[in-house]
């Protein structure tokens, strides 16, 4: 018998008993400490063959909410389950999926709804318990795990080091990779809602880019003189990067998301001080009164608001403020004159931004104005507004507080959770791609070696 | 050099279980570049330790250390893990120095960087091209650690996570002393609940007069633990702590082991202490070239009275012996074979599995960690001794990479699974 030693009769049996042999089922994960867009492997041995299992994946989140996210499987006739390589037939994600145990995370039943899952402070890793128990299950709350694993998923990898920027009135931080340097660098973006989001840029630094997180909508200097910054804000991030001892000046490039995809256009467009190696817009669009303040610009989307639509679940829909599409040249950022590589990420079911219709107006402009060589478009079907790094849980709609609101809305994002989860795949392993081209393997004539095919 | 393009340095997986490999991949250098790439690491008794090899990128200006030959360096090669398995003392260290982490709640760092050309010293004095930090962990996430002192006990317990419950294992190690958890703590990772025992003192010298119930008592601490199966506790013994393991597996009338486990073991020791073994056996302490004590010999000959060794004829669980050929310390291979002698003639031989590798000393250890031919020994009480262990470096890590696997799968077979006949291990 396996009963433990001195445990009272309710103490479960945790090996499963078939046919008078006790099989303990072992679980694994490789490997259980990896970087937020790093893969694993979940491995369960051992089991009696063609037992029927369900893999299982909890998560504690920061701000005290639950996530989990579960596969139903049968073991083969080694008694092994091998996620990356077999079928799920039901739970919150379906298929050969390696990485359903993360991307379908969802709020446990009872949680309030509109949850987002965003971690804040990235110098601790996300946990992630992922266990094993008996039958098909979709309730866990009394059931007992066969065995249970503990992962950890980090944004910063060792080495990784992660400052403060107060400098010249910014609000930011800069995550610089580890060794000697110089690093190619990132002006890094996010939307409308503000703050301070370190992730994208914690994992940027991860990959080898000296990345600079910038709060531009609430920076300290905003919320203390009520004044939205200018220009030279943006223009005074790029300077700190270009001139840090570890940040290669002339290979800086720009990202942002959403609103932030108006900024680094209107930058690289426009600026005189800004050189960019090249530019990241997601999510986002060119339309923008030319020669306005970033404040101008800002409530020039706020005032909109007759253009809002309402689902029939109450949640806000804000893809047609932007639209038509204006014709007037004095509307768009004149993406003619870009004159570095542009990736553009759009998703086609984004419901907050008419991120698709801009992206094919981009397009046409600079096809027109012959430049069109340095645009990369990726538009992704049925993907929402987020596409955010891979293997985070996709968020339909959620409560959002636009900057100089007061109201805390449920605005619809969009997209479908299995293809928004491979858009997210897709898109930052060619964003990685993208960046590395155009900032670490320049061709360069003054070189003398032959350049790499 | 501000016209070519940096190159790029990635250690995958950056965060890894000490016997976990990694892969160590250079890319964006120009083609046929000689570089050199080096290992460092600051041990957590303030020594510099480091390990190099010299390549040649290819034609797309790529060096992937696990698939590319180092031309020369600490190692040379197609060796994926050599950057930590030959990492040896910095040059001007003292001598003797042993790498042991003694706190396994953090990780080992090694800082992995990439250097111009083919360099073969002053590394600290250049600036790399490149460089990352990789954690190299004992404990995986969700192992928890728990002091023991009870019953006049002073140990470690590791318990994997998960509700159990699991099979358990007492950790022994050697007439060193002192409280190792490392080897525990990984085993733990692997799903085994150990508990690393203290039974000497550091520095003490040892005595061969243990007492036994010691050891069983800390047996059965494993065995009461609400997560441990009772049945499902085995041995892992190294050096003394082999000789105990074989001691109780064939005497104890108290605990069961399910099966043991034991690396560079001896069952013959006829002495009061290592002072009096010493002291009879004089003329056969030799010293190398470099006045490092070579104990193998006074071991020799094996008696073969069997009042004077470990009746292995008695044994009840399956046994692995791990041993190396050039232990320097104790003649682990002979002593070995006179063990398979005893236990065949007692008809268990289907209860024994060998495994001997050429090359190896005495310290063998899990996979990657340094391979030390000679260290001190009983730094206490007498003055410092350096002890020969034995082991050529590139077959002693092959050993120990070797052996971790077979020890890892004859406990997972023994204590994990229930074993069908029809299974051969």
């Amino acid at each position: 018998m396996l009963e433990p030693a001195g445990s009272n009769q309710s103490a479960q049996m945790r090996c499963v008993r078939m046919d008078k042999k006790k099989h303990c089922v072992k679980l694994s994960v490789q490997p259980s400490r990896a970087l937020m867009d790093e893969k694993f492997i979940v491995l369960v041995q051992n089991a009696p063959p063609g037992f029927q299992m369900t893999i299982h994946s909890l998560h504690h989140s920061e701000d005290g909410h639950s996530w989990e996210a579960f596969g139903h499987y049968t073991a083969d006739a080694t008694g092994t389950v091998n996620v990356s390589q077999d079928h799920s037939v039901g739970g919150t994600y379906s298929g050969v999926e390696p990485m359903g145990l993360l991307w379908s995370l969802r709020p446990v039943p009872g949680s309030k709804p509109h949850l987002r899952f965003r971690k804040m402070n990235v110098q601790t890793p996300m946990e992630v318990t992922i266990s094993v128990y008996q039958g098909h299950q979709t309730v866990f709350v009394d059931q007992v795990q066969l065995a249970s694993v503990l992962v950890e998923r980090w944004y910063m990898a060792p080495g990784v080091r992660r400052i403060p920027v107060t400098e010249s009135n910014l609000t930011a931080t800069l995550f610089l990779p580890p060794g000697p340097g110089p690093f190619p660098g990132v002006l890094d973006l996010w939307g409308g809602g503000g703050q301070l989001v370190e992730y994208r840029s914690a994992l940027l630094a991860s990959h080898g880019f000296a990345s600079l997180a910038l709060d531009y909508l609430t920076p300290k200097i905003t919320l203390k003189t009520g004044k939205m910054v200018e220009n030279d804000y943006f223009e005074t991030a790029y300077k700190f990067l270009q001139q840090h001892p570890q940040v290669s000046g002339s290979r800086i490039a720009m990202m942002g998301l959403s609103f932030g995809t108006t900024m680094t256009l209107k930058m690289a467009v426009y600026s005189e001080v800004m050189k960019l190696s090249c530019a990241v817009c997601i999510s986002g669009s060119h339309i923008q009164p030319v020669n306005a303040t970033v404040e101008e610009i800002f409530i020039m989307f706020d005032t909109k608001s007759e253009k809002t639509r309402i689902s029939e679940e109450n949640e806000v829909i804000w893809h047609d403020v932007v639209l038509p599409v204006p014709t007037d040249p004095g509307m768009k950022a004149d993406v003619g004159r870009l004159q570095c590589p542009l990736l553009l990420i759009v998703g086609e079911d984004d419901q907050n931004w008419a991120a698709p219709e801009s992206a094919q107006d981009i397009k046409e402009m600079m096809e027109q104005a012959g430049n069109s060589h340095l645009l990369t478009l990726l538009s992704y079907a049925n993907t929402g507004h987020l596409i955010e790094p891979p293997y985070t849980p996709h968020t339909r709609a959620s409560r959002f507080k636009p900057v100089g609101s007061n109201e805390l809305l449920v605005v619809l994002w969009g997209g479908e959770t299995v293809a928004h989860s491979r858009a997210q795949e897709d898109a930052w392993r060619k964003t990685l791609a993208f960046l590395r081209e155009n900032l670490y393997s320049r061709k360069n004539s003054a070189v003398t070696f032959t350049s790499h095919l | 050099m501000p016209y070519t393009d940096p190159p790029i340095l990635s250690v995958y997986p950056s965060r890894a279980l000490v016997d976990e490999a990694f892969k160590v991949l250079v890319e964006n250098l120009p083609p046929g570049c000689p570089v050199t790439v080096h290992s460092l690491h600051l041990s957590e008794d303030d020594n510099y330790w480091e390990a190099y090899g010299h390549y040649i990128s290819d034609h797309r200006g790529s060096v992937s250390v696990s698939e590319d030959v180092s031309f020369g360096g600490t190692y040379t090669g197609k060796e994926p893990m050599g950057l930590l398995w030959s990492l040896r003392p910095v040059p001007g260290s003292r001598q003797g120095l042993r790498l042991r982490k003694m706190n396994v709640c953090t990780p080992m760092l090694v800082n992995i960087s990439v250097h111009c050309g083919h360099l073969v010293e002053a590394f600290r004095d250049q600036t790399p091209l490149a460089s990352v930090l990789t954690e190299r962990w004992y404990m995986a996430p969700g192992v928890k650690r728990i002091d023991i002192r009870e019953r006049g006990m002073r140990g470690t317990l590791f318990i994997p996570p998960g509700p159990g419950p699991f099979p358990g294992l007492l950790d022994l190690w050697g007439g060193g002393g002192g409280l190792l958890e490392h080897r525990a703590a990984l085993l733990a990772s692997h799903g085994f609940v150990s508990l690393a025992l203290e039974y000497l003192t550091s520095g003490e010298i040892p005595t061969a007069r243990l007492d036994y119930n010691y050891f069983e008592k800390a047996f059965n601490i494993i065995q009461d633990h609400p997560l441990v199966t009772p049945d499902r506790v085995g041995i892992f013994g190294l050096s003394l702590g082999s000789f105990v393991t074989f001691n109780l597996a064939a005497k104890s009338t108290i605990i069961n082991p399910r099966c043991c486990v034991c690396i560079s073991g001896f069952h013959c020791h006829p002495y009061r202490s290592m002072g009096e073994m010493i002291q009879t056996n004089l003329n056969k302490l030799h010293v190398d070239e470099n006045n490092y004590q070579i104990w193998r010999d006074m071991s020799l000959p094996i008696p073969s009275d069997i009042s004077k060794k470990v009746d292995m004829g008695k044994i009840k669980c399956p046994l692995l012996l791990v041993c190396g050929h050039d232990d320097q310390s104790y003649p682990a291979v002979e002593l070995a074979e006179d063990i398979a002698q005893m236990v065949h003639a007692a008809g268990k031989d289907h209860l024994l599995t060998k495994v001997f590798y050429h090359g190896t000393g005495h310290m063998i250890e899990p996979p990657y960690s340094p391979h030390f031919r000679a260290t001190t020994f009983m730094a206490k009480t007498k003055p410092k001794v350096i002890l020969l262990w034995g082991g050529q470096t590139k077959p002693h890590s092959d050993a120990q990479e070797d052996s971790w696997k077979k020890i890892l799968a004859f406990l997972q077979h023994h204590l994990y699974s229930t074993p069908n006949p029809r299974a051969k291990m």
